[in-house]
């Protein structure tokens, strides 16, 4: 359990004079359940939006499973196995959950492509599509307009979309935000019950979450890693106890 | 799984499939034939019969709607927009006419060449709207238009240059069915190569490929996040568009055994647009309905105010902006879907 799966070094990136990422090199072992935490303005999502290729890095490298990745185009780096879900919902708005989370899963196939059969033609396609709403408690809207569902609703489809791409690094940025209360834990046991081998990336702000969930942690501060270890570790340390506190006061 | 009790688990399994069989009809309702589509065919048909002094202006219209329908597959799907689609009719227009006139005067083949360079003219362009925002596609789109129309105003020793190309007289369709005076055979041809165009572009419309460039169109970042390589898909499209365009000029062409520097000109590629926006995008009909609507509005107005019918259209244009896009490009799905869905409850 201790390969290095996802590994930046020395990244780094501006925007015009302001250091959103400072030089932070990160190493994550597959199979880990690794949270990133830190103030807000921390840039934890701007790490994440490194990570995926939505932003390029200003210095430094991004490695998966050993290989740069640092200039990969984001759809290819997902075809590797590295999948995200956004903090604001980034979904298709005309689309209903099921033509979304087929999509997904007939791009995994290698099907997407395919511009002369029909979508309803791939059967176990639209079936696992079907599998995974259900799991998600989306299949009595999988037929509707993505637009007009509830959040909460909305928020279930960002992380199926994820799943649906059966990544093998999953980053997962604050998934639970928006979710009632009741429903929270469900999403993060779905996301618990991902196979051991899959390496999880979280960024979370319920701490409760976070210490329940993570087995390894990272403090973010100002664009730069603060402090990284254990579960027990971080949640002794009294230097990430001021962090949060000096930022709250 | 395996640590839930057993009802659970067995419950759990039957819900999945419920989910699986209501997302298989749901798939299949998608590709439906809706009724419009019906209509649309047949009234293509009956007007042959009903109307044979109007020959002429349906040619146009099929012609304006198969060039309106190739436009939504760029703009209504995928999302590009583009002030150059023009480039790509007016193109397929003078090859086919040099083809007729130089080398070979049978339609079909014509149209298909016409398409073919229509389409590697797509294929080499596209690669230019890959990047940029809506406005900076606007403008490249709006420059290639214009550099085709000087290219072929220059041009005059291969395209007759202002004065348009003639001289040539298309030859039997497959050499079977010869151009009658009144038309009667032009409109069925380009009724059929309409349909035709329509079906293979409605196929790509219902395939994981139509729907990944709805995808890129809808949210362009997420989409690349499940996997969709969006320049590549871009292209294709672009190019299928430019193949289609390409046969609606070798249609005017060889129906009015002419071609005009006109076919270059930018208000074709206004005028596409505006036929889209009237009929509404990313659902091809669109392009028909606002084909038949655009060209008998313009006809009408044209003869009650010869001078001044630009500046209705113009105000057309003012009053379906303000009425919303949004309304405009649901108007005519929102019939078949409540339809649909009681059939099926």
């Amino acid at each position: 359990m201790s390969e290095i799966v996802l590994e930046t070094r020395h990244l780094v990136r501006r925007f015009g004079a302001f250091l959103a990422t400072n030089d932070v090199s990160l190493k994550v072992e597959r199979g880990a359940r690794h949270a990133l935490i830190g103030p807000n303005g921390a840039g934890k999502t701007t790490l994440i939006n490194l990570l995926t290729g939505v932003l390029p890095p200003s210095e430094g490298q991004v490695f998966l499973e050993g290989e740069d990745i640092t200039s990969m185009a984001s759809f290819r780096r997902v075809k590797r196995g590295l999948t995200r879900t956004f903090q604001i919902n980034q979904l298709f708005n005309e689309f209903t959950p099921l033509e979304t989370v087929a999509l997904a899963i007939a791009e995994r196939e290698g099907v997407g492509h395919n511009l002369w059969r029909s979508i309803a033609g791939y059967g176990k396609v639209v079936d696992e599509a079907a599998a995974l709403l259900a799991r998600f408690g989306l299949a009595s809207v999988m037929g509707e307009r993505t637009v007009i569902l509830p959040y909460g609703k909305q928020r279930l489809l960002e992380i199926a979309l994820a799943f649906a791409s059966r990544p093998r690094v999953l980053l997962l940025d604050e998934p639970a935000a928006g979710v009632p209360e009741d429903e929270r834990h469900e999403v993060l046991q779905i996301v618990s019950d991902l196979p051991a081998d899959v390496t999880v990336l979280l960024i979370e702000h319920d701490m409760d979450l976070v210490f329940s969930f993570a087995n390894r942690i990272s403090v973010l501060v100002a664009g730069a890693v603060f402090v990284e270890g254990t579960v027990a570790e971080i949640s002794a340390d009294p230097r990430v106890k001021a962090v949060y506190l000096g930022e709250n006061a | 799984m395996s640590v839930l009790p057993q009802e659970t688990t067995v419950s759990a399994n039957s819900s999945t499939a419920t989910a699986e069989t209501r997302a298989a009809k749901l798939m299949k309702r998608r590709s439906r034939i809706r009724f419009y589509e019906f209509i649309v065919w047949i009234a293509a048909i009956a007007a042959y019969f009903l109307l044979p002094s109007k020959m002429l202006i349906l040619t146009e219209i099929a012609i304006l709607a198969l060039f309106a329908v190739s436009l939504d597959l760029v703009l209504g799907f995928a999302g590009i927009v583009s002030l150059g689609h023009t480039a790509f009719f007016g193109l397929g227009a003078y090859v086919a006419g040099l083809l007729a006139l130089h080398f070979i005067a049978e339609p079909v083949t014509g149209l298909i060449v016409a398409g073919i360079v229509s389409g590697l003219l797509g294929l080499l362009t596209s690669f230019l709207i890959l990047r940029g925002s809506d406005l900076t596609r606007l403008m490249t789109t709006l420059g290639i238009g214009l550099m085709m129309a000087e290219v072929a105003n220059q041009m005059a020793w291969l395209t007759g240059g202002a004065d348009g190309l003639s001289g040539f007289s298309p030859g039997p369709i497959l050499g079977l069915f010869e151009f009658d005076l009144f038309g009667k055979v032009g409109y069925l041809y380009c009724v059929v190569v309409l349909f035709i165009g329509t079906m293979i572009m409605r196929r790509i419309a219902f395939s994981p490929f139509g729907l990944s460039l709805k995808a890129i169109k809808g949210n362009a970042m997420r989409s690349a996040m499940i996997a969709v390589p969006g320049r590549k898909r871009i292209v294709i499209a672009y190019t299928i568009a430019a193949v289609f365009a390409g046969m609606a000029g070798a249609l005017l062409t060889q129906t009015t055994a002419f071609v005009s520097p006109d076919v270059l000109a930018f208000h074709r590629s206004a005028d596409v647009l505006l036929v889209l926006v009237i009929g509404g995008t990313g659902y091809l009909y669109g392009g028909i309905f606002g084909a038949i609507l655009f060209t008998l509005v313009k006809d009408w107005l044209s003869v009650i105010t010869p001078q001044y019918w630009m500046f209705y259209i113009g105000l057309l244009l003012v009053i379906l902006v303000l009425i919303g896009r949004d309304r405009l490009s649901r108007w005519v799905e929102y019939l078949p879907e409540r339809l649909s869905k009681k059939e099926d409850r």
